[in-house]
C-alpha cells in the first residue's frame, strides 16, 4: 500500500472505498468518474467555481482567533468561520461545484438527499441560481423535524418528497434519491451530501470541500507565521466538512487530524452514531466503509440529538484514516455537545450548529499546550438548531 | 452439469423466472412458496434475501424485505430452509440479494452453503463486474455457482460484451430504467432495445425482467429472449394470498398458459 491517503485508480482508500452499485447506475456513475477530473481541472470551471464561492458564498471564510476559548483551555484555538457560508454552513461548497459539474456534464435536473435539511437547503439554493429543477428526498420523520428548512428549501423551489421506507431518516432518503436516479437516468444529476456515496463521489466532493484547509493554510502563515496547525478538529458524520478541513494537511506529519463523531447518549448505551467506534467493514450507499450494522449485515438505524451526525457509516476516506491511524476519532455524546455549543456561544458570541459542537466538545480532552496552534472547523451555524437549544438548555426559564 | 445450462440447453418453451422473498409473507413460508411454484411449473426460482436498503428495488419488494426481516429473517435462517430443498425442488435456484449480508456471512462460507443446499447462482446486483473479477469469480467458480449480471437499456454495446464474456447461464436483462415494480407493460421502445441485444448475437440466453406481471407481457418479453422473470407480481400475490399454495400454483399455471 502507498503512503497516500487520496483516493487510488480503483476509487480505493486503502481497504475503503469502490463502486458498488447495481448497473442500472452505472452509465451514470461511469460518467461522471471518467470526466469529473477533466471536468474540474477545467480553467473556465475553475474561475466560474471561484467566483461563486467568493461573491455568492462569501469565501473566503474568515479564520478567527477564539481569545476566550483559547484562555480557558490555555492554548491557541481559532475557529474556521463555515458557519458564515451562504445558507450557514460548509455544505454550499459542495453544491456550488457539483451544480457546475452537471451543468457541464448537459444535466437538467438535479435530486439529493439530506437529513437535518442544510444539504437539501444548499442544493434548493443552487438550483434556483441555476434554473435547475431540483427535488430533494428527506425521512418522513425528518420532515416533521426539521420544518423550518423543509420551508426554505419549498420557498427556494425545490420539491421536497417524504421518503416513507425503513426507517425514514437519512439513510432512506439516500436510498429514494438513488433509486430517482435509477428511474431517471439520462437527465438528471445526483449531488450527494457527503464523502460518501459510490467512487468519485466522495473524492469529488472532498475536491470542492477543500476550499476550506486551503485558506486555512495561508490565513495560518498570515496569523502564526507557519501555514499548518498543530491540530485539525471537525466533526464527523459522513465527513465531507472534515475532509475538507484535513485535505492540505493529510501529508503534513506536523498536523494532528482529529475527528469528533455522534456518540448520542453514549457508544455502549444503543442509542449511539459513533460509527468508528461501532462499525465494521461493509457497504452501503455504493462504498465499502465502516458501518453500524446486525451480525446479519442489516443497516442500524443510529441515533444523535444532531440530525447531521445521526448517519450509519462514515466516508470510505475517513475509515482509512481510522485504520491507518492517521486521524484521531473522539466520541462525543448529547450531553458534552450541548455544554460546547453553550460555552462557545457564551465566550466567544457565536452560536454553533449542533454537528459543529461536537467538534467544540473535544477542548476539555486534547491537552493541546500552551504554545500550540489548534483550529476547529466551525461547519455551520446554529440557528436551525435553536428548537434543540431551547428544549435541552431550558433558555425558557 | 449446472442445472441452469441444461434448462437452457433443453428449454423447448419461454422460461419463467419467479422472484419470491425469503421468509415472506410469514417467516416459516420459504419452503411452502418453493415447492408450490415448483407445482406449478416454474422454470426458475430466484429467492430473495431481505435486505433493510434495497437500492434497485421498488416499493412492493422493499416492504417485503421489511417484513421478512421484521419477522427475524437471516442469511443463516434461510440456509437453515433450504437445507432440504433439493429432496423436493427440481429446478434451477438462484439467491437474489445485496453484498453486504454476503459480506458479513463471509463470502467463502456462503458460496459454501450455497453449493451444500444446492443453490445453482446468485445476483447480487451491487457487485460490480470489476470486484467480482477481482475478488469473487475464484471463489464462486470453486463452489459451481453462476454469477448473473445484469444488463439496462443504457448499458453500452461494448460493456455488454464484457458482460457477455465473463456470464455463465444467462443474462438478466432488465427491460427499462427503473427499480423493481416501477412500471408494468412494454412499450415500443423497450421493443426496440430487445430488438437490438437480440441482434447482438451474444453466447448467452437473456431472460427480461423488471415490468413483467402477466401471461401478456411475459409472452411478448420471450419473443426476444429465452424467456422473463416476474418479481413485485408474485410478490403482490404473497402479500394478499389467503391459500397460499393454490394460488401460487395458479398463478404460475396462467402465466405459462397451462391453465
Ligand atoms: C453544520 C453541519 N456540520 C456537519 C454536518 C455533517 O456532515 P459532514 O460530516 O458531511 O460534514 C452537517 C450535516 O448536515 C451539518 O449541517
Amino acid at each position: 500500500m502507498n503512503h497516500s491517503f487520496q483516493v487510488d485508480e480503483r476509487g480505493y482508500y486503502g481497504d475503503f472505498g469502490g463502486a458498488f452499485i447495481p448497473e442500472m447506475l452505472y452509465p451514470n456513475v461511469e460518467e461522471l468518474r471518467s470526466r469529473y477530473l477533466d471536468i474540474i481541472a477545467d480553467p473556465s470551471f475553475q474561475e466560474e467555481f471561484h467566483a461563486l464561492l467568493k461573491d455568492y458564498v462569501g469565501r473566503p471564510t474568515p479564520l478567527f482567533k477564539a481569545e476566550r476559548l483559547s484562555a480557558k483551555y490555555n492554548t491557541h484555538i481559532y475557529l474556521k468561520r463555515e458557519d458564515l457560508c451562504h445558507t450557514g454552513a460548509h455544505k454550499v461548497n459542495n453544491t456550488i461545484g457539483q451544480i457546475l459539474v452537471a451543468k457541464r456534464l448537459g444535466k437538467n435536473k438535479i435530486v439529493a438527499e439530506t437529513g437535518a435539511g442544510q444539504h437539501g437547503v444548499a442544493t434548493a439554493t443552487v438550483c434556483a441560481l441555476m434554473g435547475m429543477e431540483c427535488i430533494v428526498y428527506m425521512g418522513a420523520i425528518d420532515i416533521e423535524r426539521q420544518a423550518p428548512n423543509v420551508a426554505r428549501m419549498r420557498m427556494l423551489g425545490a420539491t421536497v418528497v417524504a421518503a416513507q421506507s425503513g426507517s425514514k431518516t437519512l439513510k432512506d432518503a439516500t436510498n429514494e434519491a438513488m433509486r430517482h436516479w435509477i428511474n431517471n437516468p439520462v437527465d438528471t444529476h445526483y449531488i450527494i451530501g457527503s464523502v460518501v456515496g459510490p467512487h468519485p463521489y466522495p473524492d469529488m466532493v472532498a475536491r470542492f470541500q477543500s476550499v476550506i484547509s486551503e485558506e486555512m493554510r495561508s490565513q495560518l502563515q498570515e496569523k502564526e507565521g507557519r501555514d499548518y496547525p498543530d491540530y485539525v478538529i471537525a466533526c464527523v458524520g459522513g465527513g465531507s466538512n472534515a475532509a475538507g478541513a484535513f485535505y492540505h494537511f493529510l501529508d503534513e506529519p506536523r498536523t494532528q487530524l482529529i475527528a469528533a463523531e455522534a456518540a448520542g447518549q453514549g457508544v455502549s448505551t444503543g442509542h449511539s452514531a459513533a460509527t468508528t467506534f461501532l462499525g465494521k467493514p461493509g457497504v452501503l450507499h455504493g462504498s465499502k466503509s465502516l458501518l453500524m450494522q446486525t451480525e446479519d449485515g442489516q443497516v442500524i438505524e443510529p441515533y444523535s440529538i444532531s440530525a447531521g451526525l445521526d448517519y450509519p457509516g462514515i466516508g470510505p476516506m475517513h475509515a482509512h484514516l481510522f485504520k491507518s491511524g492517521r486521524a484521531k476519532f473522539y466520541d462525543i455524546t448529547d450531553e458534552e455537545a450541548l455544554e460546547a455549543a453553550l460555552e462557545c456561544s457564551m465566550l466567544e458570541g457565536i452560536i454553533p450548529a449542533l454537528e459543529s459542537a461536537h467538534a467544540l466538545a473535544v477542548f476539555g480532552k486534547l491537552n493541546a499546550k500552551p504554545n500550540e496552534v489548534v483550529v476547529v472547523n466551525l461547519s455551520g451555524r446554529g440557528d436551525k438548531d435553536l428548537s434543540t437549544y431551547q428544549q435541552r438548555l431550558k433558555l425558557n426559564d | 452439469m449446472n442445472r441452469i445450462t441444461k434448462l437452457f440447453a433443453e428449454a423447448t418453451e419461454p422460461i419463467l423466472n419467479v422472484y419470491a422473498t425469503a421468509g415472506y409473507p410469514n417467516f416459516g413460508d420459504t419452503m411452502t412458496v418453493l415447492n408450490a411454484l415448483q407445482a406449478g411449473g416454474v422454470d426458475i426460482i430466484e429467492i430473495g434475501m431481505p435486505y433493510s436498503d434495497p437500492v434497485a428495488d421498488g416499493e412492493t419488494i422493499q416492504q417485503s424485505n421489511q417484513v421478512s426481516l421484521d419477522q427475524g429473517m437471516t442469511v443463516a435462517h434461510l440456509f437453515e430452509q433450504l437445507k432440504d430443498m433439493r429432496q423436493t425442488v427440481s429446478v434451477p435456484v438462484l439467491l437474489m440479494g445485496y453484498i453486504n449480508p454476503v459480506l458479513q456471512y463471509g463470502v467463502e462460507a456462503f458460496c459454501q452453503k450455497c453449493a451444500e443446499v444446492g443453490v445453482d447462482g446468485l445476483i447480487l446486483p451491487d457487485l460490480p463486474m470489476a470486484e467480482y473479477e477481482s475478488e469473487y469469480q475464484a471463489i464462486f467458480e470453486q463452489y459451481g455457482l453462476y454469477n448473473i449480471f445484469l444488463i439496462t437499456p443504457q448499458t453500452t454495446d461494448a460493456r455488454i460484451a464484457q458482460i457477455d464474456a465473463i456470464s455463465k447461464g444467462f443474462i438478466y436483462m432488465v427491460s427499462s430504467a427503473s427499480t423493481t415494480g416501477a412500471k408494468t407493460g412494454i412499450s415500443s421502445d423497450q421493443e426496440t432495445y430487445f430488438k437490438r441485444i437480440e441482434g447482438m448475437n451474444l453466447k448467452n440466453p437473456r431472460l427480461i425482467g423488471f415490468g413483467i406481471s402477466d401471461r401478456a407481457s411475459f409472452l411478448k418479453a420471450s419473443e426476444s429472449a429465452a424467456g422473463a422473470i416476474i418479481g413485485s407480481a408474485f410478490v403482490k400475490l404473497l402479500g394478499q394470498a389467503k391459500d397460499l399454495h393454490n394460488e401460487i400454483v395458479g398463478f404460475v399455471q396462467s402465466i405459462k398458459g397451462k391453465k
